[in-house]
């Protein structure tokens, strides 16, 4: 029987569960403590550091050998931006750092910090993405000749000629205001010196380990054998713990510098100030339908904020140029124009966070659905159902060849489950008791799984992409899969091990997945972008094969029948239809200890690497909601993913990614906003003003699973971790604005907070 | 800076003698001092809930409670949840109902759980749903945890006290 399919319990649990797991800060005991301190100031010229006596405090001035960070995409419109890893001459944001200090405990170092003055001759921040467009707007670099330091363009040659023939042109401005992904974990490492060999091992909270050590070798001037890089337990990524920053790079200076260990744990108020940001975006599209409600041209202006550098290593493009590539989304049109810009502010940095700009151009999308849906007096289901592709490889107006799915299978499982007609007449009802309800859909593809032909199309410096995997049985029969991917919840240890199981005929549970240290893994690209259980499972699958392979051979000489003849099942290698079988540790024994009985060498161990185009999953959610018009509360009443993700290794952890998925994009539609004042202050610094979700505010959610198998993966198997993000914003504020319907109240913005809601309210005399 | 106090913490039925500054917050005692690193902190400001113990079977935000101030009460962490290598109907319940993905927030639902049902085995769902709000956990959703929550209260209920 397949391993692949079953919701077997997770290998990580137990460990977790006993509290027993090891998380950053849980090792960092004995380490000298670390603290940053961090300008108050959003955009000025660094003119002094008062340093306190007697403590051990460094600057820019004692890092002058570091180089700055400068991740770099090889496109003409790229404007490189280097950050240094402490503030040297200027600050460009509030909260970036300009020293670190080291004491014997953190409290100590965080009195030191405080205590630590510098003088800052301030001047004029820009912070609102529209406002650093002005042709007057002060320019956080120097670099380039405005504040767009990343910028694409596309146009099909049909644009104009469809918008002349459209029968409506429809104009939705959607902006999203900023989020932070909020790992539970907020990050953390610390740095040990080896004076035996002159190594440093940095223990710390991040999604891509050997991507760090590249560009710590790189910034420090080091080879990459000097540095080890471990991703212990790690409380939480969605994109946060990518990137290289510049404390990382200081960490490891010091305990070079110092020679010893090193620990720098942030706190919350440093995460939020400090870490990087996500979302904060303003999108105007105009589309072109034809009579019949067929989208045939959209012409977009994409701003992205960016914040006041560029991250490593997918570069402040992620944003900009990922909404650029992927606003078509699940709709067939075939011309489109867009101009896609990140701007530069004095404001946190921007990186990937779950879903990246799918979130918002879904929102974009699924908004503009529904707005022309009105326009043409048509139901939200029967607009989608006329426009989503349905024909595959389906090429996108962008370019994007899109795999098979099931579009409209999921938008109308997702209205079946509903009972569309049955949701009317009870929001008529409602609506006589002056209670206001309301449906409302979101269909999105996620692109995922993608390797580095996917990330070289982006221009990008460093190409990530591909996976390897190492797989060893050793000699009692018990297998160790070495991976470059780097789970910190997705569940992998018990997924890939269920792949490789099937490859070679022995129970999950003696696989070990080992993964997150440079020293014991091939070099990979980690967990991030839904990946993972493709790239690296794929190369599971390719290993377990080879290795399945070299078990039959030998098992076929000990037991004289062709390789071909021989099946691997329930830890034995039997030749098919017979009782004739062995024991694949005894097989693995022979392997290692008798060689001499066997050809093709000593040993079992194969390894694999996988680098596919990607796959495209889909889905389709639907919401409803009541508003509550008094307090402009939103109550979701019934959330549904009907989604397809192809195979399914393990439907639980699927479950598991939609939920939470699902559960930080209702908190993208409806709390969870970071704002600052106009001269860069951060105003939410803390959970208080900060809102996730508690189980409180989030409804059951309902999932209905379609499983369309297409070529584009070995494991046809799809990527699941952002879809759930993408797609539920748009469905929840969809349904907020049909519930509102009888105001006449529309929503082009998120979140749509209770203020906001009451704000309209107000203005529509309701 | 004042100086250090020392005192004993009892924690899952264990003395610690421990030498602490005033100002040191119980979950940085647990960690540090006591070397229990189930004990986790997600905000150090009384919101996420990661930090959750019992003292005196009572949950409680160790970021928010200054070590001196657990001397002389019973503390309980995650621990001390399971019996030798035996899980507790709670860990055991997040196991089978994927109630965790990156386990940072596990240790504090689990004692947040476990004080709740032992002093309200019949707690209605609408008051277990209201009280496990009083945690953060950015990855389930918390549909799994609900679920679990749920499983191991039937479970506990059967087991001898």
């Amino acid at each position: 029987m397949s391993w692949i399919g079953r919701s077997i319990r997770r290998f990580e649990d137990r460990a977790l569960l006993l509290g027993r797991g090891r998380f950053t800060a849980d090792g960092a005991n004995g380490a000298a403590a670390v603290r940053f301190a961090r300008s108050a100031v959003a955009r000025g010229r660094l003119r002094s550091i008062a340093k306190p006596d007697g403590a051990l405090i460094f600057t820019a001035a004692d890092l002058a050998d570091v180089k700055p960070i400068r991740p770099l995409l090889h496109r003409p419109d790229y404007v490189p931006i280097a950050q240094p890893v402490l503030a040297a001459g200027r600050v460009n944001y509030v909260g970036e750092a300009f020293a670190v200090v080291v004491a014997p405990d953190a409290a100590t170092a965080e009195d030191v910090a405080e205590s630590i003055e510098a003088e800052i001759d301030a001047d004029d921040a820009v912070v609102d993405v529209d406002a650093a467009l002005a042709p007057d707007a002060p320019k956080v670099h120097d670099a380039g000749t405005s504040n767009v330091i990343v910028e694409g363009r596309l146009r099909t040659p049909g644009v104009d000629a469809a918008f002349q023939r459209a029968a409506k042109v429809v104009t939705v401005d959607i902006r999203s205001r900023r989020q932070s992904a909020m790992p539970l974990e907020p990050r953390g490492g610390h740095a040990l010196w080896d004076a035996a060999s002159g190594r440093v091992t940095l223990t710390c909270s991040v999604q891509m380990p050997h991507m760090l050590r590249t560009g710590l070798a790189d910034a420090l001037g080091l080879p990459e054998a000097d540095l080890r890089v471990i991703a212990p337990d790690v409380g939480g990524g969605f994109g946060q713990k990518m990137q290289l920053f510049p404390e990382y790079v200081v960490l490891v200076w010091l305990a070079r510098r110092l020679r010893k260990a090193v620990a720098w744990v942030e706190d919350r108020h440093e995460n939020f100030l400090a870490a990087a940001h996500a979302r904060d975006q303003h999108y105007t599209v105009r589309a072109a339908f034809d009579a019949d409600a067929r989208l045939l041209a959209i012409d977009a202006d994409i701003r992205c904020n960016v914040g006041a550098y560029s991250c490593y290593p997918t570069t402040c493009g992620v944003e900009p140029l990922m909404a650029m590539a992927e606003l078509p989304g699940p709709y067939d049109f075939r011309e489109y124009a867009v101009l896609a810009r990140g701007v530069a502010t004095n404001t946190c940095m921007m990186a990937p966070y779950r879903g990246v700009s799918r979130p918002v151009l879904t929102f974009t999308l699924e908004r503009l659905m529904d707005t022309a849906a009105k326009h043409f007096d048509l139901d939200p289901v029967e607009i989608r159902r006329r426009n989503l592709i349905r024909k595959f490889p389906y090429t996108s107006a962008a370019g994007l060849v899109y795999d098979e799915g099931s579009y409209v299978q999921t938008l109308e499982a997702a209205a079946k489950a509903i009972d569309v007609p049955a949701f009317r007449r009870e929001q008529a009802r409602l609506r006589e008791q002056r209670r206001y309800v309301g449906i409302g859909f979101s269909s999105f593809s996620e692109r995922s799984g993608y390797g580095s032909r996917a990330f070289a199309a982006r221009k990008m410096d460093i190409v990530p992409g591909y996976e390897t995997v190492e797989l060893a049985i050793d000699p009692s029969g018990y297998v160790v899969a070495r991976i470059g991917a780097s789970p910190h919840g997705q569940g992998l240890r018990t997924t890939l091990a269920q792949i490789i199981a099937d490859g070679i005929g022995l129970p999950p549970e003696r696989i070990r997945i080992v993964h997150g240290d440079t020293d014991q893994t091939p070099y990979g690209w980690g967990t991030f972008a839904s990946r993972s259980l493709v790239i690296s499972g794929g190369a599971c699958k390719l290993a377990a094969a080879a290795l399945g392979k070299r078990i039959a051979e030998i098992a076929g000489s000990m037991l004289e029948a062709g390789a071909a003849d021989i099946e691997l099942v329930d830890g034995n290698a039997r030749v098919k239809g017979t009782d004739k079988a062995i024991d694949i540790a005894r097989i693995a024994r022979v392997a290692y200890q008798q060689s001499n009985r066997i050809e093709g060498g000593p040993g079992l161990r194969e390894s694999a690497t996988y680098d596919p185009d990607g796959t495209f999953s889909n889905a389709c959610h639907a919401a409803i909601v009541e508003v509550d018009i008094a307090t402009g509360g939103v109550t979701l009443r019934r959330f549904i993913v009907a989604e397809d993700a192809g195979v399914l290794i393990n439907p639980m952890i699927v479950d598991g990614q939609v939920h939470g998925g699902v559960v930080q994009g209702i908190a993208n539609a409806l709390y969870e906003e970071i704002k600052y004042d106009e001269h860069g202050n951060l105003l939410t610094t803390s959970l208080a003003d900060y809102l996730p979700p508690t189980l409180a505010e989030v409804p059951e959610i309902e999932i209905h699973h379609f499983e369309t198998f297409s070529d584009a993966t070995i494991t046809k198997a799809k990527g699941v971790g952002e879809g759930g993000a993408i797609g539920a914003p748009a469905a929840v504020i969809n349904a907020i604005v049909d519930a509102l319907s009888p105001f006449g109240i529309e929503f082009f913005e998120m979140p749509v907070t209770p203020q906001r809601i009451r704000q309209r309210l107000r203005e529509a005399n309701a | 800076m004042s100086q250090p106090i020392a005192f004993t913490l009892r924690v899952n039925g264990k003395d610690y003698s421990v030498r602490v500054p005033a100002r040191r917050s119980l979950a940085d005692a647990l960690r540090d001092d006591c070397g229990l690193t189930g004990t986790h902190l997600g905000c150090e400001h009384g919101v996420c809930g990661a930090c959750t113990v019992l003292v005196d079977g009572k949950p409680i935000r160790s970021c928010l409670v200054f070590a001196v101030q657990a001397k002389g009460t019973e503390i309980r962490t995650v621990e001390g949840l399971a019996q030798e290598e035996k899980l507790h109907p709670l860990q055991q319940a997040f196991w089978e109902h994927h109630g965790l993905q990156c386990g940072f927030c596990t240790p504090g639902f689990l004692m947040l759980a476990a004080g709740v049902l032992e002093a309200e085995p019949n707690i209605s769902d609408e008051e277990l749903k209201h009280v496990l709000s009083s945690n953060l956990c950015r990855c389930t959703g918390y549909q799994n945890i609900l679920k679990a929550v749920r499983a191991a209260a039937v479970e506990m209920k059967k087991r001898p006290k």
